[in-house]
């Protein structure tokens, strides 16, 4: 078999993990905008925060620490306790779901029925403020997250490979996990939208607002529902970019990465989501192997965008998106 | 209330008189943003040198030093803004840490008349004194990197690399390009293949670029990075097994926050400087005493030590040592803008003069002259050592390859001149 | 009592069109501009001039021109830091191939290229709505900030691949580079905000503005009634990539100096403008001086109370700003989502019955 082939093969298995990674920020967008309308800019300062949240929690931080020094001036930084992952994952979810409920209750129930563009807005707000409220809660240093994930190369597929093909490809450990984890988490999300009574109803309010009212769900309730849920996703995605490269500020800008994403995969279909991710994560991975090398490089930036703006050309509201029917 | 507020305000905009002569210094620092976590040390270290002088020895020359921190986060506007909120305190010299803010600064303190010190950035033919006036960036710059990487390559294969494979991996912005001209140059003359690899801000995705060299196999990789790109490529690199001993960063590239994340399998991986790293100094068991100890640190006191605090320190040492000099040379214990200036035109930093300030053997020695404002380019290399949790110096100082970086500092220097309409002089 | 339309009577069809009917508002806008042209510039010192000043007349320029596209004419566009990137390239390589030739104009041809540019990337608008739309736009926004890293012409060859903007002078006055008085600055970019206030305002209050809102409300019905949905929506593009050029190419000559495309130009500056619109309100152009206002503005009076007035340390200054800009956000929102703008509508309504309740 021809090398580049090969090179091929293994930079296409390559984009199908990130595109698996990219696909997990997007669903966080893809559930909020499904059961609300509102397109959550401050997904990524959500997954950002989660992240924050779940190191300060497990390396005993003190929260607020700076200000508390500032104003106090004391020096306490540390509580000295270590928490194991499991629980700091829990305890992290118990605060992103005081999250959902503050943001549902402080700006979302005083902005029913507004444009979309003005929820836009106030999601910008929100990504604002949470962002300057981690700071502060948690410090802007950079921190290193191990919840006991495994990194580097998987080994297993070195060799087997080396073996096949007298090349061995190249896949991290992480990917593999973070494959398996999204596909349990999509699992258990359909599963929970199309089996529990609160995913009916979810999908109820994700239809139509009016009509679910009228059938007695609680609007207010399934949106609360559905940030916490978001905000799990945040933590999932957090958890496995912030591994990769710590937890810091920048870990909020995996969002943008996942803005191709939605626009091929269509801003309300959770598989559109994981088939937009896969899509996105080949194409801008080929894309920079083939023809990188020729224009300079760095292509993926903005690669990404152009292909979903191809698809959408075609297909105006993505691949799976809802059909957009205007009527006069 | 109205009118409290009011008067906060235009008592913060309007300059305030100090009650009496001071030494003001400017620390445009990035404790937020995106490079906060290389930001907060580089301040750190600054701020804590300052107060160390203040405490220890009642100032420079009996002047106490004072510190304006304005925050920046790396953004080039507020840098500005930033800039033309402190220039009427009679800062003596800006170090924005920033090749952009950098670029924004040279002409308007070179309108304003304020010495700019980029020391180890920002652009590297300011070292051409005689068209950049007011801007100095002893004692090293990214050209002098560049070739000193590559002395590094020499030394470790013998003299001779023809024949090898060298990729380096960028940031895509002007600070990661600084060293492609002076790398291509080197190429033709030391005959090594060179790849570029260019990584698209921030940095967080380098799978494609890692791929790659693993595909290439290159012998040795070079890298100009920042931020949380420093972190990932590390990771990256020690995720595909590349030989970590054959991976060097600039001095950018080569701190503690890139390296722990990456855990026990970073070890060997080397770094390009231009000062010492390590704890062992003197000076800084002084501002553990001094600062950290009696609750003046400026930041939670834990990263005396690191590389960039101790850069951060070193700036601060040149910049208060430059100070003396103006003292000195006119006799006042007040320093003006103009004076700071002259005084850095005619700076020598010296073995002897490093020792008296505890810090044995922690950076090169050089002079300033008006034709020379970049230091005689001498850099060195430290290599992590993922065990101890500590950098090593692995090699001596070393000049950087003169015929090849002066010759380009020389030609980039006269294009900005010719753009400008500036004539080279030296008065 | 005084904002009144009682006894004020209108003899000719150009005076009952005009603006400002209402005498107040005519006199209030002229007072503003003696004040903005005649006054300021001889109060006006360095700090004011590059940290409030020119970011908010510069920033008010982009906003009208993403206004005209976004509130008028309904295209969400996320593209706008790459178009100032546009205007402030097109601009340099101006300036540096034909240094004999005035600025000003340079300026202007600068927008013409960007407006170019513009129609260009507001061709898949035909096709894709909405936030698709939005993020549509973003492909434009970093393809061209890689187009301008990447291509070695457009920054003149330089080894660092920065631009800095040369020495360029105006009736004998500098208004380039690092010599430039700070009135001379201010004077400038007053000048080309109030020519593109006024150009933007005639346009929009025209048969092509109505042709805009009448896509933005529902172009299938606009169709039918015979607006040309292609000459409206590139028309749009084009007029608001001229403005956003514009406010590019002074941005770097006049503001700046010097711009490194990735960091001044990312996408930080495209969504700050749409935050602007929103928040100052979309389809006015009083909402865009509000909104860039309020966005300059407020966070240099806050680091100026907190850490100049309070004396706190400015990374905590640093994040309480971003929250108390945030929470700012939510706040206007909840209370006027349609803006600065409809809050100024209101009040000045409220005026006119004033000192009566209705």
């Amino acid at each position: 078999m021809p090398d580049q082939l090969i090179y091929a093969m293994e930079v296409f298995l390559n984009g199908l993990m990130a595109g698996v990674l990219y696909a997990l920020v997007a669903l966080g967008f893809v559930l909020i905008y499904k059961a609300s309308g509102i397109f959550n800019y401050a997904q990524g300062v959500m997954a950002l925060f989660s992240a924050m949240t779940l190191v300060g929690l497990m390396e005993g931080q003190v929260p607020f620490s700076h200000l508390i020094n500032a104003i106090l001036g004391t020096q306490v930084h540390h509580f000295g306790w270590h928490l194991p992952a499991v629980l700091g994952i829990l305890l992290t979810m118990a605060v992103m779901v005081a999250l959902a409920w503050l943001v549902q209750v402080v700006i979302f129930r005083h902005l029913v029925n507004q444009e979309p563009i003005i929820l836009f807005m106030a999601t910008i707000g929100l990504a604002y403020f949470m962002e300057g409220f981690g700071d502060l809660m948690w410090g802007s240093e950079i921190k290193k997250l191990d919840v006991g994930l495994p990194q580097g190369i998987n080994l297993w597929i070195d060799e087997t490979t080396f073996n096949i093909f007298d090349y061995g490809f190249f896949i991290d450990n992480l990917d593999i996990v973070a494959t398996i984890i999204a596909a349990l988490l999509v699992g258990v999300l359909v599963a929970f939208s199309q089996y529990t009574k609160q995913g009916r109803a979810m999908r109820a309010v994700a239809d139509d607002h009016q009509a679910a009212l009228s059938v007695g769900v609680s609007l207010s309730f399934i949106w609360v529902m559905v940030w916490s849920v978001a905000g799990f996703v945040a933590l999932v995605a957090g958890v496995m970019w912030g591994t990769k490269s710590g937890v810091q500020f920048s870990l909020s800008l995996i969002a943008l990465k996942a803005l191709p994403v939605l626009m091929l995969g269509g801003f309300t279909s959770i598989p559109g989501a994981i088939v937009g991710g896969l899509i996105i994560g080949v194409g801008e991975k080929l894309f920079e192997f083939a023809i990188g090398p020729i224009i300079g490089g760095a292509t993926e930036n903005w690669f990404a965008y152009v292909l979903a703006l191809v698809f959408l050309v075609f297909r105006p509201q993505g691949l799976f998106g809802d059909k957009i029917i205007e009527r006069v | 209330m109205k009118t409290k507020l009011l008067t906060s305000l235009l008592a913060g905009i309007v300059a305030a008189a100090p009650a009496f002569a001071e030494l003001t210094f400017s620390s445009l620092s990035y404790r937020t943003g995106p490079y906060a976590a290389n930001g907060i040390p580089l301040a750190d270290g600054y701020a804590d040198y300052m107060t160390l002088l203040n405490e220890r020895d009642g100032g420079i020359g009996g002047v106490k030093t004072r510190v304006i921190e304005c925050e920046t986060g790396y953004n080039t506007e507020k840098g500005v803004e930033c800039y033309e909120a402190t220039k009427g305190e009679g800062v003596l010299v800006y170090e924005p840490y920033s090749t952009g803010m950098t670029y924004q600064l040279i002409p308007k303190t070179a309108a304003d008349g304020i010495a700019l010190h980029t020391g180890g950035y920002g652009r590297t033919s300011a070292k051409n004194g005689e068209v950049f006036r007011n801007v100095f960036n002893y004692p090293a710059n990214y050209w002098d990197g560049a070739s000193g990487a590559i002395n590094h390559l020499l030394d470790v294969n013998g003299g001779n690399i023809s024949g090898k494979k060298v990729a380096l991996v960028y940031h895509n912005s002007a600070y990661g390009k600084e060293p492609i001209r002076t790398l291509e140059v080197l190429a033709e003359k030391h005959g090594y293949e060179l790849s570029l690899l260019p990584v698209d801000h921030p940095g967080q995705e380098q799978k494609s670029q890692w791929l790659q060299i693993r595909r290439d196999r290159p012998d040795y990789v070079l890298m100009w990075g920042w931020g949380v790109m420093n972190q990932v490529a590390i990771q990256e690199a020690v995720n595909i097994r590349f030989p970590m001993e054959n991976f060097i960063g600039v001095w950018w590239s080569g701190s503690e926050n890139d390296v722990l994340p990456a855990g026990p399998k970073a070890n060997g991986y080397k770094s390009l400087t231009f000062h010492g790293v390590g704890n062992e100094f003197p000076v800084l068991d002084d501002i553990k005493k001094y600062v950290v100890d009696a609750g003046k640190a400026a930041g939670a006191g834990d990263q005396v030590g690191t590389v960039l605090y101790n850069r951060g320190m070193y700036m601060a040492m040149l910049h208060s040592e430059a100070a003396r000099t103006a003292q000195n040379m006119t006799g006042n214990s007040d320093v003006s803008q103009g004076d700071m200036i002259k005084a850095m035109e005619a700076f020598e930093m010296t073995e002897a003069k490093m020792v008296d300030l505890g810090l044995p053997n922690f950076g090169p020695s050089f002079k300033v002259t008006c034709q020379n404002h970049g230091g005689d380019g001498l850099v060195a290399v430290a290599q992590w050592d993922a065990n101890a949790g500590a950098w090593n110096m692995i090699s001596d100082y070393k000049q950087s390859d003169q015929s090849v970086v002066a010759k380009l500092i020389a030609e980039d220097s006269a294009a900005y001149a010719a753009e400008n309409n500036i004539t080279p002089n030296c008065n | 009592m005084f904002y009144r339309e009682a006894g004020d009577f209108k003899t000719s069809y150009q005076d009952d069109n005009q603006t400002f009917p209402i005498k107040f508002d005519r006199y209030r806008y002229y007072f503003v501009l003696f004040v903005a042209f005649a006054i300021i510039p001889f109060m006006i010192n360095d700090y004011w001039v590059n940290a409030v000043f020119l970011p908010f007349l510069i920033y008010t320029i982009a906003a009208i021109g993403l206004n005209i596209l976004t509130g008028y004419c309904g295209q969400v566009s996320l593209g706008t830091g790459g178009f100032m990137a546009v205007g402030a390239y097109a601009v340099y390589k101006l300036m540096t191939l034909f240094p004999e030739v005035n600025v000003l104009i340079h300026i202007v041809l600068a927008g013409v290229v960007t407006a170019g540019v513009g129609v260009l990337f507001g061709l898949p608008s035909l096709r894709i709505k909405g936030f698709y739309l939005a993020v549509a736009t973003l492909a434009a926004q970093f393809f061209l900030v890689w187009m301008f890293n990447r291509v070695p012409w457009f920054y003149n060859y330089s080894a660092s691949g920065q631009i800095s903007a040369p020495e360029r002078t105006f009736l004998g006055e500098v208004i380039t580079g690092p010599e430039t008085e700070a009135w001379a600055a201010y004077l400038v970019c007053l000048v080309f905000v109030t020519l593109s206030a006024i150009l933007a305002r005639n346009l929009t209050r025209g048969s092509l503005g109505r042709k805009w809102m009448a896509i933005r409300d529902m172009d299938i019905a606009a169709e039918i009634i015979g607006v040309n949905p292609l000459g409206a929506k590139l028309s749009a593009f084009a007029i608001s990539s001229f403005f956003v050029g514009v406010s590019g190419a002074l941005f770097f000559a006049v503001y700046l100096g010097a711009v490194e495309v990735g960091e001044v130009f990312g996408i930080n500056k495209s969504f700050l403008v749409l935050f602007m619109i929103i928040i100052g309100g979309l389809g006015s152009i009083f909402g865009s001086f509000a909104g860039a206002a309020f966005l300059v503005l407020l966070p240099v009076f806050l680091k100026n109370v907190l850490v100049g007035g309070l004396g706190w340390p400015t990374d905590l200054a640093a994040h309480l700003e971003f929250m108390i800009v945030g929470g700012l956000i939510i706040v206007f929102l909840i209370a006027e989502p349609h803006g600065l703008a409809q809050l100024w509508r209101v009040t000045k309504e409220k005026l006119r019955l004033w000192p009566f309740p209705h």
